[in-house]
């Protein structure tokens, strides 16, 4: 097993590599002048000069390069203009915002396609399976941040349910005191159930938006996978060994159908992790998309530079994890001899 | 019968046997059509903004109300359809050229065309795919060239990966010997001979690639990447819109994520129809 | 005759499969009746296609969804298989009726390790405790032949042979002791002393068990050489059921006489070997025969487009034939 770790982990080495690479390369190859773009809209030439000297924009490439790794290794991820904060500071302190969201999205979505999908494959032709497979085909074509503000439309404008979308906590509310970041589990932890409940109502629209995303391609697979595998030969023995329907749908059927649907969870993260930066915009969530596109519209470079970074840094992460996820489950992937 | 003959009456079968294939291309000619005619047919100038008008519900004189300066939003969404169509052709074209034509190499050549096209591959899957078009576009600037370079290279690896496993199984063809006999360089034997036969299966992808095309288009001109106001284009409208939704003024915001979500569901379900036009095996 | 006042162990009468398909519906099996004893080993034999793989699919009721029986009784002791509910059917399942399958590796569970399959079914049908299970699975993999079983049991299929999957097979079908069991072509796939090695442990495990055995196949020999009796099949027809030294003897089906020629013997070349002419009507057609053999018989007469005739239930030989051989 920890062999098996070992080795995924050493082929996202060179992912890793790429990934630096790039971004290297997407600040370099800004047209025009980096150290302009570095020092702001509002510079002066001789603040702009002394950027260029700064960040080592004067010297070849290959320096350049080297000065970036090493950068990179000490933590240092360049200033933002707009707040003079140093990114990786503030790439830390919003995170928590970014992956409480991201992750309770994708948690209600599984929660909700996985069982449709079963549902679906174990009733062909049914009701179930028609809306699922029309859930499916409706969900990719929906703009996530057009899902977003017609919730918000409807819940908040018209229904008044949800609170208005400005963010994790109503003005008059204050953070639980920090453990995790999440203010779901904090608030917990500090048995402050009001908060609790006060998060929780800012959260629902926003990762409802993420869920209804990520929900289609989710159900799709899981559908597929289960119908796949319930025409399977095991589960012809199954069947004819007389085993509970629950036996043979759960133990048998199910848990080899989620092995192509967790594969799926890879490129479900690469999704969510873009709808993220919409959702946050559309929310007011102060997570690191919104810091990236706020960034953006000042043209404050350093923040995007680093929030490009770190996105593409977890997502190798999540991919690894989803990679031993996978070997944990199927001996075939454990026990390659 | 000829090639095209027999392939009209198998398109009419599929569709026939399929209502909703028939729908999604009934429904393509007629994005088509808006986009090719809308803005000579559209009531109003898409950028004359008439203050005095701002903020009308849809009513008869504007079928979709009017926006926060006036503009009549039902002809800004018609012309805005030859905008998004524009990218999604042209990102699938050079996603097509691009990504094709390097997997055929990779495929046909093998050894290090193959190593190299795999290594950019995976490098650009290392990302998630909106973040490394929002970097792109942000590094490169704010161009409607820079979305559809951007939204080609994204999807570049998917397109050699096809690309390259046909190329691969067609390497030692019949007609592939046949043309390296009679004298063709390898280029003309990929160009000529292995890209054309590479294209049928790659077209069920360009249709649905032409959904996220537009999906990422509009999702960067959301954020404030890419195309720029005054210019039409369904997603910079759903941003101007959005601060209205919230105030009640919905059909900003509402009826270009709505053309938004009918063109996506189009090519979507078209390329559906497309793959069971050429491979009926991999039906879903 | 002794086996004809005691109640066989499954009882099939008049079988009729109909399959829903894109280009129509395929009448796979028509009228399929037989019999097997307590104890007793019969051969379900015929060529590809021939209905015998589905016959038993309806009567353990795991026919493909688009499959429906549309007429017919199985008659497991008191109990009709075809007309029971679902929960009934689970429970004699694997406990009264169990069945084997081709293609050994992939009919197991490829990610759970053998020695819990077969403790599924023992926890399900064996009355066995569940701490208990695990130990008594051990214990049927030693039954099967399988050497070191206390760590095999903890291997999955895929680290293992075909041979020994057939193996693990047998031990899940046999874990709770059923009365019938029903082995769809068990040896195909498998090396020739493989082969002999698995139908031996089959008929050694069914004698000490007392169970009746249903043995498909599509080859006679193997058949001839395991069964009391044979049932010969023909496009989703019975044509013939005999005792098989009787069978071989003085075959009346023109079929089964052209089946026995056609099945080759050691001492028989390339050239020698019989091919039954013409091939299976398409059971798609509504136009279907009677005698779904008449097209392809050098006997038929115009009798032959008759129904059927009703089989003798007391008969030990029957035909289904109006122009038999002597």
């Amino acid at each position: 097993m920890l062999t098996m770790i070992l080795k995924r982990a050493a082929m996202a080495i060179p992912s890793l590599i790429g990934v630096v690479i790039v971004t290297f390369l997407l600040t370099r190859a800004l047209p025009g002048d980096p150290a302009a773009y570095f020092a702001g809209p509002a510079a002066t030439p001789q603040a702009i000069q002394e950027v260029r000297v700064k960040l080592g924009l004067d010297k070849p490439l290959t320096v350049q390069f080297g000065r970036y790794v090493d950068d990179l290794a000490h933590g240092n991820l360049g200033t933002s203009l707009t707040t003079g904060q140093p990114v990786v500071t503030e790439l830390r302190n919003r995170l928590p915002a970014s992956a409480e969201l991201t992750l309770l999205g994708l948690l209600v979505s599984i929660v909700i396609a996985v069982p449709l999908g079963i549902l679906a494959a174990t009733r062909p032709n049914s009701l179930i399976d028609h809306a699922c497979r029309i859930i499916s085909t409706a969900g990719v074509s929906l703009p996530v941040f057009f899902t977003g503000l017609i919730l918000v439309y409807v819940f908040y404008y018209q229904l008044g349910w949800a609170p208005a979308p400005l963010g994790r906590l109503d003005v008059f509310d204050n953070a639980p005191p920090q453990v995790t970041g999440f203010y779901l589990i904090d608030s917990l932890i500090a048995g402050d159930f009001g908060t609790f409940v006060a998060s929780l109502k800012q959260l629902i629209l926003p990762a409802l938006t993420l869920a209804i995303f990520s929900l289609a391609p989710i159900a799709r697979m899981t559908r597929a996978s289960m119908l796949a595998v319930l025409s399977s030969d095991f589960v012809r023995t199954a069947r004819a060994s007389g085993l509970s329907p629950f036996t043979v749908i759960v133990t048998y059927a199910f848990r080899n159908a989620m092995l192509p649907v967790i594969t799926t969870l890879g490129m479900v993260f690469s999704f969510l992790l873009g709808a993220n930066v919409l959702v946050e915009k559309v929310f007011a969530w102060p997570g690191i998309g919104s810091y990236a596109v706020e960034a953006l519209l000042a043209s404050d470079f350093a923040p995007v530079q680093g929030f490009v970074l770190t996105m593409a840094v977890m997502y190798v992460a999540i991919n690894l994890m989803i990679d031993v996820l996978y070997g944990v489950i199927d001996p075939r992937v454990r026990l390659e001899a | 019968m000829t090639a095209l003959a027999a392939t009209a009456r198998h398109a009419r079968y599929v569709i026939a046997e399929n209502p909703v294939t028939g729908f999604a291309f009934a429904l393509f000619v007629l994005i088509v059509l808006a986009a090719v005619f809308g803005p000579h047919i559209v009531p109003y100038n898409p950028l004359s903004s008439d203050t005095a008008e701002a903020l009308q519900p849809p009513n008869m004189h504007h079928w979709f109300g009017t926006d926060q300066l006036g503009r009549d939003v039902f002809s800004r969404v018609i012309v805005a359809t030859r905008l998004d169509f524009f990218i999604a052709v042209a990102s699938v074209a050079l996603v097509f050229l691009m990504g094709g034509l390097a997997g055929v190499a990779a495929g046909f050549f093998g050894g290090w065309t193959d190593r190299i096209v795999g290594r950019i591959a995976d490098t650009i899957m290392a990302f998630p795919l909106f973040v490394l078009a929002m970097g792109i576009v942000a590094a490169l600037g704010n161009t409607v060239q820079n979305i559809v370079l951007a939204t080609a290279i994204v999807n570049f690896p998917l397109y050699a990966r096809i690309a390259r496993a046909e190329a691969n199984v067609r390497r030692e063809a019949g007609f592939v010997e046949a043309a390296r006999l009679s004298g063709n360089s390898d280029w003309r034997i990929l160009a000529f001979q292995i890209l054309p036969n590479v294209f049928p299966i790659l077209v069920v992808q360009m249709s649905l690639t032409m959904g996220y095309a537009i999906l990422n288009a509009a999702g960067l001109s959301f954020i404030g990447l890419g195309v720029r106001p005054p210019t039409p284009e369904w997603g910079i409208m759903v941003a101007e819109g959005s601060a209205f939704m919230v105030s009640g003024e919905w059909w900003n915001a509402f009826f270009p994520g709505a053309a938004l979500m009918v063109a996506v569901f189009c090519f979507n379900l078209l390329g559906d129809g497309l793959r069971d036009m050429v491979d009926p095996r991999r039906r879903t | 005759m002794a086996h004809m006042t005691a109640v066989p162990a499954l009882n099939v009468e008049g079988l009729t499969v109909e399959f829903r398909t894109r280009s129509g519906i395929v009448r796979a099996l028509d009228n399929v009746s037989f019999s097997v004893e307590k104890g007793e080993t019969i051969a379900l034999v015929g060529e590809s296609g021939s209905g015998k793989s589905v016959t038993a699919y309806a009567v353990m009721g795991i026919l493909d969804p688009a499959g429906r029986v549309t007429a017919g009784r199985a008659m497991l002791g008191g109990l009709d298989l075809l007309a029971a509910k679902p929960s009934q059917l689970a429970d004699v399942r694997g406990r009264e009726i169990a069945m084997i399958f081709q293609n050994p590796r992939t009919a197991l569970n490829p990610i759970r390790p053998v020695g819990r399959q077969i403790a599924d079914v023992l926890i399900r049908h064996g009355n066995v405790p569940r701490n208990e299970a695990p130990a008594q699975a051990i214990e049927m993999l030693r039954a099967v032949g399988i050497t070191d079983p206390v760590r095999r049991a903890k291997a999955y299929p895929f680290e293992m042979s075909g041979g020994m999957c057939q193996r693990v097979m047998i031990a899940i079908a046999l874990a709770a002791k059923p009365s019938l069991l029903i082995a769809d072509e068990p040896t195909t796939g498998l090396d020739v002393t493989t082969q002999a090695v698995i139908m031996d442990l089959v008929s050694d495990l069914a004698k000490d068990l007392g169970m009746a055995t249903i043995f498909i196949t599509h080859d006679l020999a193997l058949a001839g050489q395991r069964s009391a009796r044979i049932v010969v099949m023909h496009a989703g027809h019975v044509v013939e059921v005999a005792p098989t030294k009787e069978l071989f003897a003085h075959p009346r089906h023109p079929y089964t006489a052209e089946l026995i020629a056609a099945t080759p013997d050691a001492a028989a070349s390339l050239d020698q070997l019989a091919s039954i002419p013409g091939s299976l009507p398409d059971l798609r057609r509504v136009d279907l025969p009677n005698c779904r053999y008449s097209e392809r018989c050098p006997r038929k007469t115009d009798e032959c487009d008759r129904p059927l005739p009703r089989p003798d239930p007391g008969a030990t030989h029957i035909v289904a034939c109006w122009n038999p051989l002597p």
